[in-house]
């Protein structure tokens, strides 16, 4: 290990760390706000409604993240005449929002699925009384349904988060400065690509502390309410937490 | 005992004679024959290229009597070592590394890296500061990477690509306002395709020691100066007398020895 070398670097790779977690930041929130209609709308009665949003989970679960990242950035380079001319080429010219509007859709469609198995897993007797309470589609999704359903879903959606900031790694062959390329760019010039990778490595496990960390502060808010006042829980609510999991 | 190391000697000046009085040096040059337009087998299978054109005209101004050998290049250097030939031919960059296995002579040719960008960019005068703000494109992992981030990433916006094909692609796309790679790379591989049509070289040749090495040269078994010599004089005499000029316009339409 070469700590002079690392030191030397960490400016860099600070800034690298930078552009991964702003990748991460921009795409995970944009990505919920996408999954969640997607859910819903996968669960619809409506064909017309639940057909679209299968088939978008499936075209974007079905993929390699690398092969979506491809086509939209080269691929679609190869039609910037047509682009141009319909006016979007300024949003598929720049390679970070390239790189955002794929993570976007990716991490929506594997978020719609972890939120669709959490609002079908809401129990049927909490909406039979929402119901017999006389409240409306709307009332029943925002009063009822969706909090249940954030609850159930938070653990794997924590996961699903990870996995989106290691996945922006592959972003560097879209030409973006990340962390992994910036590490990239110091280590092919000194050969020292075993200091530079490890450095990077500790650099990735410090970000998914943090965003289990993160993750793990709105869960506790999300379950307060089965939290006692005296610190331990009892045999009821623990297996109520299990089942509500 | 003396009588026998007396007549070694004199059997030694003898050989020594006998090879000065020939006519010419045998010489067998080894070469890979698959890296166009440096050294290839024609339609014909005939021996072509850049390579093949200098090795020849050295073999004349030496005053050599040459024969071709083609080798994989994953075999090179041993052949040359097992005594398969006697030279290496081949754009063989000259690196440390190889130097610890073989002598090399002075360069033949070293490439310049440079610059190409569309005819329009290309009207404003060429200097260091009109890449200010400009985006250039450059393949990840290679010198051109190093020397372009050293030397224009203060002031221009670097875009590194796994393949050199991609830069290409993403400077037709106009993504990138320059890319910068190996000057023949870049012609053979974009520049003369139908892709490259409305692209054109700018700015100088680099070819800094720092950056991109010490250019080609002709491999041979260590210890050889003698060949080592007449080589180098070999390569100065066609360098001189415009045989060197003639083969580079054959090929390049730049000077490809470099400064």
């Amino acid at each position: 290990m070469d700590f002079e070398l690392i030191a030397k670097s960490f400016p860099a790779l600070m800034t690298g760390a930078g552009m991964t977690l702003l990748l991460t930041i921009i795409s995970a929130p944009l990505g919920l706000a996408l999954a969640l209609p997607l859910a819903i709308a996968r669960l619809s009665k409506r064909s017309w409604l639940r057909r679209p949003a299968h088939a978008f989970i499936y075209v974007f679960r079905g993929t390699p993240l690398l092969i979506q990242l491809y086509l939209v950035y080269f691929g679609l380079g190869q039609f910037h005449d047509t682009l141009k001319a319909w006016g979007i080429w300024w949003f598929f010219r720049d390679e970070l929002y390239c790189a955002l509007f794929v993570l976007v859709l990716n991490t929506g469609a594997y978020s719609a699925e972890i939120f669709r198995g959490a609002i079908a897993g809401v129990p049927a007797g909490h909406i039979e009384a929402a119901l017999a309470a006389g409240m409306s589609w709307f009332t029943r999704l925002r009063r009822i349904i969706l909090p249940s359903a954030f609850r159930i879903a938070w653990p794997a959606y924590t996961n699903e988060v990870v996995f989106l900031m290691q996945a922006t790694s592959l972003v560097s062959l879209l030409t973006v400065t990340e962390l992994f390329r910036s590490a990239k760019i110091i280590a092919v010039r000194t050969f020292d690509i075993y200091s530079m990778y490890i450095t990077v490595g500790l650099i990735y496990l410090v970000i998914s502390y943090g965003i289990i960390l993160a993750f793990g502060m709105v869960e506790k808010h999300l379950m307060r309410h089965t939290r006692q006042p005296g610190g331990k829980k009892s045999l009821h609510q623990r297996a109520f937490a299990v089942l509500t999991r | 005992m003396k009588k026998l190391i007396l007549s070694a000697i004199a059997a030694m000046m003898v050989l020594g004679a006998g090879s000065a009085m020939a006519e010419k040096m045998k010489v067998r040059m080894g070469t890979e024959g698959a890296y166009p337009p440096f050294n290839f087998i024609d339609k014909n299978g005939k021996l072509q290229g850049f390579d093949i054109d200098i090795g020849n005209a050295i073999c004349k101004a030496a005053n050599f009597e040459c024969t071709w050998v083609t080798q994989d290049w994953d075999g090179i250097i041993p052949g040359l070592i097992a005594e398969k030939y006697d030279t290496i031919i081949a754009s063989m960059s000259i690196t440390d590394e190889r130097k610890k296995k073989v002598d090399f002579s002075n360069k033949y040719y070293t490439t310049p890296a440079r610059f190409v960008t569309s005819a329009k960019n290309a009207k404003m005068k060429f200097s260091k500061d009109a890449l200010k703000g400009k985006t250039i494109g450059v393949q990840s992992s290679t010198i051109h990477e190093n020397f372009v981030r050293d030397n224009f990433g203060k002031i221009a916006k670097i875009k590194s690509y796994d393949k050199q094909e991609q830069a290409n692609l993403d400077l037709k796309a106009g993504r990138v306002d320059f890319v910068l790679a190996d000057a023949v790379a870049l012609d053979d591989g974009f520049l003369k395709t139908p892709a490259g049509k409305g692209f054109v070289f700018v700015g100088p040749n680099y070819t800094d020691k720092k950056w991109f090495g010490d250019g080609a040269g002709i491999a041979i078994r260590k210890g050889e100066d003698k060949l080592r010599k007449a080589l180098n004089a070999a390569i100065d005499k066609i360098r001189a007398d415009g045989t060197y000029a003639r083969i580079n316009a054959k090929y390049f339409d730049f000077d490809v020895y470099g400064d």
